[in-house]
């Protein structure tokens, strides 16, 4: 009894790490930027796909991982410096389009530069699964539950504790005022979305030991880390993480007490029910409309 | 300002029309088309199938093509979309003008595009898994994988030799996921075979431990089948590990069969049995085995020419082009209707598959010792003896 | 006010031409199966732009309404012996209704919450439809009968042409006209500030509801329409990138355009058969058109291209 639920709860939260840690990317451009990414995603692939190849072209696997969050950085940069920026000023729907033809964009490119195939990484510390009171876990389960931890306390002490990191806050608050006072916000949106997608390829690496990786696992996990960033409230980072876990939970619940064929449904439903109840998300902001 | 934009529209799309009109005929060669899922959520089972037909329709035209003529190989990429199937299936047919297909990766985009093809009266060998495909048989619809249905019964088979007869069921909710699944209730009476567990996963989740855990809980379970075809089985594999299930007997089906998931599931698959065809195998076949020779030089030039593992699902797309290409040879017309009766009349036909022998009645031509039950030991594909 | 009257007849008129003409350019049976498509797909997104561009709302899981309408018809007849054009009717009934039901508390959310929301909808469905196999055939969908009106077997690829295309044209008055009610008006208002509109009197929930509503049943016909058209169905057509492209076409052809619409469901549906050629760089392409035409066009082909031509006309 109890070692099926422990079983249930670290598997949810260690899918549950990777939907927060996409939504915390959502949720650093949003912030910095007012854009839906939907290419947020494929940074997760990026960083899963980049560091097999790199790996398998003989570099040791730190280095290719190394270079795989630098690629990623460097799309992410790319897709701010050519898709949106050009578009600034754009509505909002027409932004979150541009994301989504990024996104294609990105697919494409990673179906010819890579390939079609699954592919996977060796798990950091091996594969023999370690018992917690009955539930038989992965050694990964911890390298990713712990490597999210340490990206979410960083980005705190970025956020809070530095200079760099209090613009991206001032941003997010108000733009222009941020700029009245001399931000930059055209670095801290390019910062943004360097930002996020290193944590994203972070996610990739960290997790394709487990989940495996191919070209197009991106749609499906920017599809679910918008549902957590939403579940948590849109904007709000500890929102977001709590999103993400809370998404994983309630899949990985759903599928072991309910059914295992309705255990996205579950989870769906149970988000929108927390939006009836709180439109703005479990930590959102309370939007105040300004007439 | 309203009116100048329908105008807009008017130029937009005749220029898209003209854009995608394509020249006539050329003398001397003949159209073939495919729709494959080359790309999307089938592209595991759709790229091995496009590089089989192209690596050999280039080796067909360069000894000379068929019956003096050339293949023109025409290949669409549906994406794993029924509907843009449908829209290229009649373009093959009304624009490339193709005699015959080989083609439709997914039992989805085959039945979307099954009409087209049987109202055109052009012959459409399929490589699509579920049984349906073909029963009930339409005239000109053939298809070269196995089906569904018996790989349930050649596991059940199996099953019953090592008399277990209470089994869990896990399944991808994908198309041949789901269709496989849903043919093993079905026959599972008939092998006294009892269905205790049942549950099913996301094709593209990536943790299944809930279930497994589930299915670990059911009181008398000896075994376990796992349907579903791409990532999915590799990772039900490796939880299966993780849960310290490996005594429960594990079977895969055979939407696996290639080498990659033996790469992907890594030690976990040690054990594994599931049903496929003779190709992955190749080298461990008596040299009597009439399989053998075709088998090893169909995976010696997909290996060399593309660098992957050889799979199944390849070797279903070179059976279809051949059995094709024997059947235009005897022929010996590019008719369609004539070409769909030598189809008809293949018999003894060595393929990667089995050996074919088509009917009026059978448009797939293969039983169940087509199937070979095989288990992974030492990280490769071994034949189960029979009797063991 | 005839000034008024003379452009949205223009826009129809053209519209039809279009439509009648066209064909003339086709060589094969082929260019009329994707022309169906485009009307039928331009249906589904005026209905939309109605919600989002007249009303200012966002839906992420319109594709469900799409699903609804093609399984009614696939179900009705198959497994309840309904005759197919009820079974169209009463698909349209069910997505409206499910709408109305949906509706009211789904859309007291905003913006990115109020996305959500209906795509959570839209996994709903989508996920419904997948796993109620013994309904619906599951993932691998089912075969539809085909659409039969007072004894004419409705088939081939000509007939849905013109099907299509009268289904088209009708929507596209509908969408037209609606735009100079009272109902169109306070959509246009509720969209502009939903603050000033409820100062002004205005029942932003009824109207929001009932934009809702109306995208539902436009398409629920637009899908029962490709059903009928294709002799079959699958799950796919409810599923959250069917959602995506139309969310997709209605923003790059321009929101609250009608003909924006059409062109941007003319634009990315014919745009994949094109690229065919380019083997496989196409998805490359075609998410590299689309980021350009969204930054070069932002607020979508026909608001951009006719404003261009306004400042030409002018200078």
């Amino acid at each position: 009894m109890m070692a099926e639920f422990l079983q249930f709860l670290i598997s949810g939260l260690t899918v549950g790490a990777v939907y927060a840690l996409v939504a915390l990317g959502f949720t650093l451009i949003y912030n910095a930027s007012g854009v839906v990414n939907f290419a947020q995603g494929e940074f997760v692939m990026l960083g899963g796909m980049v560091t097999v190849f790199a790996s398998a072209a003989g570099m040791p696997l730190p280095l290719a991982a190394l270079i795989a969050i630098c690629a990623a950085i460097a799309i992410g940069l790319l897709l701010h410096r050519f898709a949106i920026e050009p578009a600034r000023g754009a509505s909002a729907v027409t932004l979150i389009i541009i994301t989504i033809g990024a996104s294609i964009l990105l697919r494409g490119v990673a179906a010819i530069a890579f390939d079609k195939q699954f592919h996977k990484l060796p798990a950091f510390t091996g594969d023999t699964p370690v018992d917690v009171l009955g539930a038989a876990v992965q050694p990964q389960s911890f390298w990713v539950l712990g490597g999210t931890a340490v990206v979410v306390l960083a980005l705190y002490v970025f956020l809070e504790h530095t200079l760099v990191g209090k613009a991206v806050l001032a941003t997010a608050a108000n733009r222009l005022a941020a700029r009245l006072v001399g931000i930059n916000t055209t670095t801290i949106m390019a910062l943004a979305f360097g930002g996020s997608a290193a944590i994203g390829a972070i996610a990739g690496i960290l997790v394709t030991p487990i989940t495996l990786t191919s070209y197009d696992v991106g749609t499906l996990l920017a599809l679910k880390g918008f549902a957590a960033a939403m579940l948590g409230g849109m904007g709000n980072p500890v929102g977001a993480v709590i999103g993400g876990l809370l998404l994983g939970l309630l899949e990985a619940f759903g599928a072991g007490y309910i059914s295992s064929t309705y255990k996205d449904a579950f989870a769906f439903l149970v988000i929108l029910i927390v939006l009836f109840a709180a439109p703005q998300g479990l930590f959102g902001r309370r939007v105040v409309e300004r007439v | 300002m309203n009116a100048k934009a329908t105008l807009k529209t008017l130029l937009v799309t005749s220029a898209m029309c003209l854009g995608l009109s394509h020249g006539a005929l050329a003398q001397g060669t003949v159209k073939i088309g495919s729709v494959l899922s080359v790309t999307g959520p089938s592209s595991f089972l759709g790229e091995p199938e496009d590089k089989t037909l192209r690596i050999y329709v280039d080796k067909i035209n360069a000894s000379g093509g068929v019956a003096g003529k050339k293949i023109e190989l025409v290949i669409y990429d549906d994406g794993g979309d029924a509907n843009k199937a449908r829209t290229f299936a009649t373009r093959l047919i009304e624009d490339d003008e193709v005699i015959a297909m080989v083609g439709g990766t997914t039992t989805g985009s085959t039945m979307a595009m099954i009409p087209v093809f049987e109202e055109a009266q052009v012959p459409f060998i399929s490589l699509a898994g579920a049984i349906e495909v073909i029963d009930p048989v339409r005239k000109f619809v053939f298809k070269t994988p196995h089906t569904d249905k018996m790989a349930c019964e050649k596991i059940f088979e199996d099953l019953k030799k090592r008399n277990f007869t209470k089994i869990g069921m896990i399944s991808g909710t994908d198309g041949f996921g789901a269709s496989m699944r849903a043919q093993c209730v079905k026959v599972a009476p008939s092998y006294g075979m009892q269905i205790v567990a049942d549950e099913s996963y996301g094709p593209r989740d990536s943790d299944m431990t809930a279930q497994l855990t589930k299915i670990k809980n059911t009181a008398g379970v000896q075994a376990v089948v796992n349907p579903g075809f791409g990532q999915g089985p590799a990772i039900v594999t490796r939880n299966y590990a993780q849960l310290g299930m490996t005594n429960i007997p594990f079977y895969q089906s055979h939407g696996v069969a290639s080498k990659s998931f033996i790469d992907l599931a890594g030690a976990a698959a040690e054990g594994v049995r599931l049903p496929a065809a003779a190709l992955l195998v190749g080298d461990k076949l008596p040299e009597n085995d009439p399989q053998k020779k075709v088998v090893t030089e169909y995976r010696q030039a997909y290996e060399s020419a593309t660098k992957q593992p050889v799979s199944t699902f390849g070797g279903h797309a070179y059976d279809g082009l051949f059995i094709l290409v024997e059947a235009m040879k005897r022929a010996n017309s590019t008719d369609p209707q004539k070409i769909r009766d030598e189809i008809e009349k293949t018999k003894g036909f060595v393929g990667t598959g089995g050996i074919v022998n088509m009917s009026p009645t059978d448009h797939l031509g293969l039983d169940l010792s087509a199937f070979r039950m095989l288990e992974i030991k030492g990280g490769d594909w071994n034949l189960v003896a029979s009797g063991s | 006010m005839r000034a008024l009257l003379n452009q949205r007849f223009v826009t129809l008129a053209v519209l039809a031409v279009v439509i009648a003409v066209l064909p003339l350019l086709f060589p094969s049976s082929y260019y009329f199966r994707v022309a169906s498509l485009v009307w039928v797909s331009a249906l589904a997104a005026i209905g939309l732009n109605i919600l989002m561009g007249q009303a200012g709302q966002v839906s992420l899981g319109h594709a469900a309404f799409f699903g609804i309408g093609a399984y009614a018809v696939a179900i009705g007849p198959t497994h309840l012996g309904i005759p197919p054009w009820a079974a169209l009717l009463i698909g349209a009934v069910l997505s409206a209704a499910l709408a109305y039901l949906v509706g009211r508390p789904i859309l007291r959310l905003k913006g990115h919450y109020l996305a959500i929301a209906t795509l959570g909808l839209g996994v709903l469905v989508a996920l419904v439809i997948t796993t109620e196999s013994r309904w619906t055939g599951g993932p691998d969908g089912m075969p539809v009968e085909r659409l039969s009106l007072f004894g004419w077997r409705v088939s081939g690829s000509y007939t849905w042409y013109w099907v299509t295309g009268g289904l088209l044209l009708v929507g596209t008055w509908i969408a037209l006209n609606l735009d100079e009610t009272p109902t169109g008006r306070a959509f246009r208002a509720l969209h502009d500030s939903e603050v000033a509109a409820q100062v002004v009197g205005v029942d932003v929930a009824r109207f929001k509801l009932q934009a809702f509503v109306i995208a539902a049943v436009y398409a629920s016909l637009a899908g029962s329409a490709l059903a009928f058209m294709n002799g079959f169905i699958n799950p796919d057509q409810a599923g959250f990138l069917h959602s995506v492209e139309l969310v997709t076409i209605v923003v790059l052809g321009g929101l609250g355009s009608v003909v924006g619409s059409i062109v941007g469901a003319a634009v990315l549906v014919t745009l994949p058969q094109a690229l065919t050629i380019f083997q496989e760089y196409e998805h490359l392409l075609l998410g590299l058109i689309i980021i350009v035409a969204m930054i070069f066009m932002r607020n979508g082909i026909v608001p951009s291209l006719s404003s261009l031509l306004l400042r030409r006309a002018r200078s």
